[in-house]
């Protein structure tokens, strides 16, 4: 299975269907590279800086910091941390990934490392504003606040989940 | 705007950590360097996937999908896509807003912006490839149940 889904297969298998539908479709072709080219773009404007933050971060932050912030004694203090940095930090969610990575190996905990997570993914000041202006103030705030609490429930039942094996 | 900051940052950073300690600096760019090749490829993959998804899976074909029904059907049409869907927020928000407008329901719409944020069936194997399966599984399978949840109690209140 694990085989069976590597990158590398992922990968041919994604650039012989390109080539089904280059031949089925032109268009439709033309339009899975321009779309795919747009987002390699993205990516690589946002990645290098994310990628040297992630090397000085693991050369300079000692782990007991990391331990000490978002440990297993960290308690609501890991919590708010975990928040505090998911709602600040800016990019997509891919950006997170290797962050969040970094800060297991360093000693956070599972739990803290999910809610980091999570809130990374949903709740972001500029995309806050954003909901508000088009959804309105009552949709955006009533989502916001039945989604900060769900997190932290995801958290728990993902942290007891993976413990249990 | 966004960009700019983050570049800034990793820049000005970088150049105090020079200023500080050579060695150190150096060992965290070849840190960087490896973590870079580590992920490039699932990284690619995922790309070349997104290219795939905004060809076929096109705002409007959404749009017809949960556009005026509502009730269940609504609600798990649009939380599957959302699921499934790549779609950058600042695009997402005017959308769904314009849905809302046109008679969408409120917990169809609440179902595809949270699962839009917070479950990614495309990004999964990218997220498998750090966390492992269980981990990555179990945490989008969670968000999704939350998400119809969400969807359900907003439906209640300002439906």
């Amino acid at each position: 299975m694990k085989r069976l889904f590597s990158a590398r297969n992922i990968l041919i298998l994604l650039a012989l269907a390109t080539i089904l539908v280059f031949f089925l479709a032109p268009a439709k072709g033309v339009l899975i590279v321009v779309n795919a080219r747009t987002y390699l773009w993205e990516m690589l404007s946002i990645l290098p800086p994310i990628l040297i933050l992630i090397g000085l971060f693991q050369i300079w932050i000692p782990r007991e910091t990391v331990e000490l912030m978002m440990g297993s004694k960290s308690g609501l203090k890991g919590i708010l941390t975990a928040i505090f940095v998911g709602t600040v930090a800016m990019g997509p969610l891919y950006a997170a990934f290797p962050l969040a990575v970094s800060l297991l190996e360093k000693g956070a905990t599972v739990f803290n490392v999910a809610i980091f997570l999570c809130v990374w993914a949903s709740i972001k000041i500029p995309m806050i504003l954003f909901e508000i202006k088009f959804l309105g103030p009552q949709f955006a705030g009533l989502r916001l606040a039945l989604t900060l609490p769900s997190i932290i429930l995801i958290s728990f039942f993902l942290t007891s989940l993976l413990r249990r094996k | 705007m966004l960009i700019a900051i983050i570049w800034g940052l990793a820049l000005g950073l970088l150049l105090f950590s020079l200023f500080q300690d050579k060695a150190k600096t150096w060992r965290s760019l070849l840190f960087a360097w490896k973590f870079f090749r580590s992920m490039a490829l699932p990284v690619l993959a995922t790309i070349w996937a997104i290219g795939f998804l905004l060809t076929f899976l096109t705002p409007s074909l959404i749009s017809d999908a949960v556009g005026r029904e509502s009730g269940w059907r609504g609600i798990a049409l649009a939380a599957v896509f959302g699921s499934v869907a790549l779609i950058q927020a600042f695009i997402a928000f005017p959308l769904a807003g314009s849905l809302l407008r046109q008679g969408a329901s409120v917990s169809a719409i609440a179902a595809f912006v949270t699962t839009l944020v917070m479950v990614g069936v495309i990004t999964a194997p990218l997220e498998a490839n750090f966390f492992g399966r269980k981990f990555t599984f179990w945490r989008n399978f969670l968000s999704f149940i939350m998400a119809v949840i969400i969807a359900l109690i907003m439906g209640r209140i300002l439906g």
